[in-house]
């Protein structure tokens, strides 16, 4: 029945041999984990999750300074977490010994927030910096963890306030 | 057991294999995360909003972003007067410096915006090697070592969300954080708010007060008419808002 199949069975064998080259190379090349979830590397997700952390976390940073939480909590700062202004800290709170935050310039810092911008919404305390401070820091007068200024603590701080010339004292 | 020097010679190399695995297995800090029991989102509070620039500052400085590119950004609107299809919209520098004073007249609100996270995200569908991916979390995630660098994902974005690193030459999104919310922590954004905009929402999560907030607010996503699925909610938002 099967006269002359020789040329048949060359190429069923050379056929075979493609397929199991091309299975061999797929399973050396294509990694273990790839379509365990879909069709991509399911180990990259692990490895995405890896990355150390740099900002950490209010929760950490109060942990310690509780004088600065005690003193957040008498103002309105209390809900802005520590490195809205102090800046990613994970380094500070895994060595606190040897590395430590810069110290900050209220005049940046604060005016990040608190700069006047008909865009910011209307209840939020803002100030025309240049007219309000005129120069001075702000720290010279605010507490920035405890930023309202009150008459019996800040005596010091009150006589040395500028003489505000704007009829809004700068502010919006 | 007496440990004679047999047994010391037997022991040591067992030893040594153990505490091989010990120590491979400490960078996987998050050992009780569990995929199939979270589903990320974002919320964003416009109103809250006041454009001071510490959550692009701190997505930077948590991610490694190049200057000039970012993973997430402020931008500022100004709608005239009654035509919100043509809103000014700028966002200098990311909005990371802040924005300088404008005008006073019209309506003026800041828009923070990032990745959507997209359940049907449309960048994860173009990528021709599985680079690109949305986890079984909700997280659209890119594996920087599959990734060919081809742009066709940062095209079929359409929140403009994503950006080939120059030093990788690979596509780089946000990736909420995805090393820190793994870890129970929240993302670098949301740590940072000083006002609360911005709030990371598990919506898997019975007891995250995103449900909430989603039952008594009136809520939008961006460009809603793509269909994608996205899954950061924008309470408050102008109609003018692209």
């Amino acid at each position: 029945m099967f006269k002359d199949t020789e040329h048949l069975i060359r190429l069923a064998a050379v056929l075979i041999l493609a397929v199991v080259a091309f299975v061999a190379l797929r399973a050396a090349v294509v990694p273990k984990s790839f379509g365990q979830y879909g069709h991509y590397r399911a180990n990259a997700i692990g490895e995405i999750a890896a990355r150390p952390v740099a900002h950490a976390g209010h929760e950490v940073c109060e942990g310690c300074h509780t004088d600065v939480v005690d003193q957040k909590k008498l103002g309105r700062h209390i809900v802005v977490p520590c490195e809205a202004c102090h800046g990613a800290q994970a380094k500070h709170t895994d060595d606190p010994a040897t590395i430590k935050p810069p110290k900050l310039d209220t005049a940046v810092v604060c005016s990040r927030c608190h700069e006047a911008n008909s865009a910011k919404p209307k209840a939020f305390p803002q100030v025309v910096t240049a007219d309000h401070a005129q120069g001075l820091a702000c720290d010279t007068c605010h507490q920035p963890h405890r930023p309202k200024i009150e008459e019996n603590k800040t005596e010091e701080a009150a006589a040395s306030k500028p003489a505000v010339k704007s009829a809004t004292g700068g502010k919006k | 057991m007496e440990i004679t020097r047999r047994r010391l010679l037997v022991l040591l190399p067992a030893a040594a294999v153990a505490w091989k695995y010990i120590q491979a297995g400490t960078p996987e800090a998050s050992p009780n995360y569990k995929l199939s029991e979270h589903w990320w989102g974002m919320l964003i509070d416009i109103p809250k909003c006041i454009g001071c620039g510490s959550c692009v500052r701190a997505c930077s400085a948590e991610n490694d972003v190049p200057d000039g590119y970012f993973r997430t950004w402020i931008e500022r609107y100004h709608v005239p007067d009654w035509a919100i299809e043509c809103p000014e919209v700028e966002s200098p520098n990311g909005g990371k410096d802040g924005f300088p004073p404008n005008q006073s007249t019209g309506k003026n609100f800041f828009v923070p915006k990032l990745c959507n996270h997209c359940a049907d995200s449309p960048c994860t569908q173009v990528c021709p090697v599985g680079a690109t991916f949305v986890s079984p979390d909700g997280v659209v995630l890119v594996d920087k070592n599959y990734c060919l660098g081809c742009r066709y994902c940062v095209q079929a974005c359409p929140y403009g969300c994503r950006f080939i690193n120059p030093k990788t030459n690979t596509a780089e999104k946000c990736t909420l954080c995805y090393h820190r919310i793994t870890k129970g922590l929240t993302t670098a954004c949301a740590e940072v708010c000083p006002t609360g905009a911005r709030q990371l929402a598990d919506l898997k999560n019975p007891s995250d007060p995103i449900h909430e907030f989603l039952k008594t607010h009136s809520v939008q996503v961006l460009k809603p008419h793509m269909a994608t699925g996205a899954k950061v909610f924008y309470n408050g938002m102008d109609g003018s808002v692209r």
